[in-house]
């Protein structure tokens, strides 16, 4: 029982929540499943970590102090590494529904969604509207702008898109979202903030995209069914923070049959042709053993994520992140226990917009009285990164403490996967929710199992046993 | 057969997380299927298929409903998550009677719970497969320590005791650790009970309300109020914690 298996239908590297997610599914679909990190804990890029792993892992201290004694105990932090929240109505809520992921987990809601309009000490912070009688009554608009936001957001949540009818004459499939914002007559700073704290673009790009304002219709449902969801944010999180999520999916995978390797590493990867077929990898040190356990076996499917394939990926951006503690709310979101704020990339000069994502003691994610802020943005220069965060911080108030290393790379596989049958994940990008990572867990899913991801109905028989 | 309708005036109920640990096939899901079913299986699989099994356990003044997670394997290669520890209120730490290796990983398995598990933590150590050890038939077993002595020595087939552990020595390590301790046999029932029942009475009345949600790792009494709201129940739209009907 104790032994590896001379074979597995697939190999999963890293324990990110793409690969966990995958790896639960592959194992309730009836594969056997070997699945390996090198770290010896889960989560990768998207763990939580405690404080003094997270002063460690930045170096931010002098060798010899301690100056996380000060934030109270270490293990009552879990802070992320990944600044993202979940939709409530998102995929990632439907996968973890669906698998009865959800069993160990528990969620709250983010207290707050707002944006900011305009820069500098004119800069005003204010809820996101999220219908139509809450732009009626919203600061980010004058009395007539309101009511075209109204006539626009009543359109959007009665639009159906197998009923023509609800197409409002526009051919959505066609036109740019720019030619619907000029229907409805809306002005510039309205569309900024519904672009981009509602249909969540990060960027200008999809206003003049011919044929892509069904898409943005379809985000902005999203974002408005997931506020109607709970009634104060979209947006849910997990008590413990972030890292929770791959650990639940890797007790899917266990609970069916997957088998799991922390603090191992790969030594080699073998081919037969074109073609992966085996892998050969070293458990590092267990007690009994100083120099670790080697072992190979076979696979001729392998699901991994981008460090593991360092000749397979390139970078297609780079991500600039500071997490910052506080010991007060961020002003202006209402004393909000947690909150997102976007700042529009148009509001502050730049070409991507400014995230910040708050969570605090209500999600068991730091001690009472703390508060942690996480800024992020795309890198527009090559130096002076702290710079181009500045507009977030300004938001924050009083800093206690900050985290910021270089610029960090976004990954991308070079190939599907389907010649050698490697498939790599991509980097956790810089959207504010896991949207994205679903789309690539189901990409990575049709590729590697040949068939459509089908959540719904997932869940086991036997998975819940009762009394 | 433990939990008896008292249907008019229900006690107070609450959900306790209990976690099992221990070597491979020392019987960790075969106790929790006599626990919960009683029943026994001779050539038990090793787990997969079940997230937690739930039973209740009635004390005189209160029920108590085990929510009881299995490894599904993840310690096997020292790999277990967190999450799996995450506000614990009990564990079952259990070793195999007749395997010394198995006491070994059991030590090591209190010490990563006393490292990573929520500071109050109940544990209890138990010695399974009691049914193959010298006079052990079906009469209380474990607690007194007179009936130890004899090593088994050999394979100890001839009498039947391969007992390869003594009661002492799983007693004298549990008094120092401070661990509830029995001797069990998920074969025959024995004390299989009596260990959840301990279980459930060690388990101070405060650490219940909180059941899983609040107790254990956070920042202790004062997240309680903060927790209470803005819990979502992902599985039925609005409403509230899902232990709300705990039935
Ligand atoms: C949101 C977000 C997403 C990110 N996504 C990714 C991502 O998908 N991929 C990614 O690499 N980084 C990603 N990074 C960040 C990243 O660049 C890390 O800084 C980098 O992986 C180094 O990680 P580490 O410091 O933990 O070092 P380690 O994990 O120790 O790795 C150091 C480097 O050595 C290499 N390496 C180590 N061991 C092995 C091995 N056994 N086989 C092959 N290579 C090995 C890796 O390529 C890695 O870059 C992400 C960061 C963020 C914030
Ligand atoms: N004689 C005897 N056999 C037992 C007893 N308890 C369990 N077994 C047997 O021991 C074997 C392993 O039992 P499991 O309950 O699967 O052990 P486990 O600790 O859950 O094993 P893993 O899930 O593989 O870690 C099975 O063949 C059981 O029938 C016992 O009290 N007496
Ligand atoms: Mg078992």
């Amino acid at each position: 029982m104790d032994e590896i298996a001379p074979e597995y239908d697939v190999v999963v590297l890293g324990t990110g929540l793409t690969e966990c997610v995958l790896s639960g599914v592959m194992s309730v679909k009836g594969k056997k499943v070997l699945h390996i990190d090198r770290n010896d804990h889960y989560g990768g890029e998207a763990a939580s970590v405690n404080i003094e792993s997270l002063f460690k892992k930045y170096g931010n201290y002098t060798q010899g102090t301690e100056p996380w004694k000060k934030y109270g105990r270490v293990n009552d932090w879990n802070i992320d590494l990944v600044p993202k929240l979940l939709m409530s109505n998102g995929e990632l809520t439907n996968i973890l529904v669906s698998t009865d992921v959800t069993r160990y987990l528990e969620f709250k809601q983010i207290a707050g969604s707002y944006v900011q309009q305009g820069n500098g000490p004119r800069a005003t912070v204010a809820k996101v509207p999220s219908d139509a009688s809450e732009a009626l009554r919203s600061p980010l608009m004058g009395l007539f702008e309101k009511r075209r936001a109204k006539k626009f957001l009543e359109w959007v949540g009665a639009f159906k898109e197998d009923d023509p009818a609800t197409y409002n004459g526009l051919d959505l499939n066609r036109i740019s979202m720019r030619e619907v914002y000029e229907k409805f007559g809306l002005e510039a700073t309205t569309r900024d903030f519904i672009g981009h704290s509602m249909a969540l673009y990060q960027t200008d790009e999809y206003i003049n995209e011919k044929g892509a304002a069904k898409e943005t219709v379809q985000r902005i449902r999203l974002y408005v069914n997931s506020m109607a969801r709970y009634g104060k944010s979209p947006y849910i999180y997990p008590l413990y923070g972030l890292g929770e999520l791959p650990q639940g999916f890797a007790r899917l995978s266990a609970i069916y049959g997957g088998t799991y390797m922390l603090n191992t590493n790969i030594d080699e990867i073998s081919y037969n042709g074109k073609e992966v077929a085996g892998i050969k990898a070293t458990m590092k040190e267990r007690s009994d053993d100083p120099d670790g356990m080697k072992f190979e076996t076979k696979t001729k499917t392998i699901i991994g994520d981008p460090s593991y394939f360092p000749g397979k990926v390139h970078v297609v951006g780079h991500l600039l992140k500071a997490i910052c503690i506080l010991t007060h709310p961020v002003p202006n979101t209402d004393n909000s226990d947690s909150a997102q704020l976007i700042i529009p990339q148009s509001q502050v000069g730049r070409k991507h917009d400014i995230y910040i994502a708050i969570v605090s003691s209500a999600h068991n994610v730091c001690p009472k009285g703390y508060y942690i802020a996480i800024v992020s943005t795309i890198a527009e220069g090559s130096a002076n990164h702290h710079l181009e965060l500045q507009p977030g911080f300004d938001r924050l108030g009083k800093i206690e403490e900050r985290f910021m290393g270089p610029a960090i790379p976004l990954y991308e596989p070079l190939e599907s996967g389907n010649r050698d049958r490697i498939f790599i994940s991509k980097s956790y990008d810089a959207t504010s929710h896991f949207e994205t990572t679903t789309d690539d867990v189901r990409n990575i899913y049709l590729r590697a199992a040949g068939e459509e991801l089908v959540v719904d109905g997932l869940r086991g028989e036997n998975l819940v046993a009762q009394e | 057969m433990v939990d008896s309708g008292n249907a008019s005036a229900p006690k107070p109920s609450s959900s306790v997380k209990l976690v099992l640990l221990g070597e491979a096939a020392v019987g960790k899901s075969s106790l929790v299927l006599r626990f919960v079913n009683n029943a026994f299986q001779e050539n038990k699989e090793p787990t997969i298929g079940a997230a937690f099994l739930t039973q209740k356990t009635a004390l005189p003044t209160r029920t108590i409903k085990f929510e009881i997670w299995d490894t599904a394997g993840q310690e096997r290669f020292a790999s277990l998550a967190p999450m799996y520890y995450r506000n614990a209120q009990s564990a079952l730490v259990v070793y195999d009677l007749t395997k010394p290796t198995s006491l070994i990983k059991a030590k090591h398995w209190v010490a990563e719970l006393q490292r990573q598990a929520s500071p109050g933590i109940v544990i209890a150590l138990v010695g399974n497969k009691l049914d193959l050890t010298k006079g052990a038939g079906g009469e209380a077993a474990a607690l007194p320590a007179e009936e130890e002595g004899v090593e088994g020595e050999g394979e100890g087939e001839g009498d039947g005791d391969a007992r390869k552990i003594t009661t002492q020595e799983g007693r004298s390590y549990a008094e120092e650790e401070g661990l509830l301790f029995f001797e069990t046999s998920a074969k025959s029932g024995v004390n299989v009970q009596e260990v959840f029942t301990a279980i459930a009475n060690a388990i101070p009345e405060t650490q219940m309300k909180t059941s899983r949600q609040g107790a254990g790792g956070g920042a202790g009494g004062g997240t309680q109020a903060a927790l209470g709201s803005d819990r979502v129940n992902l599985t039925g739209g609005k409403g509230e914690a899902k232990e709300g009907c705990a039935c």
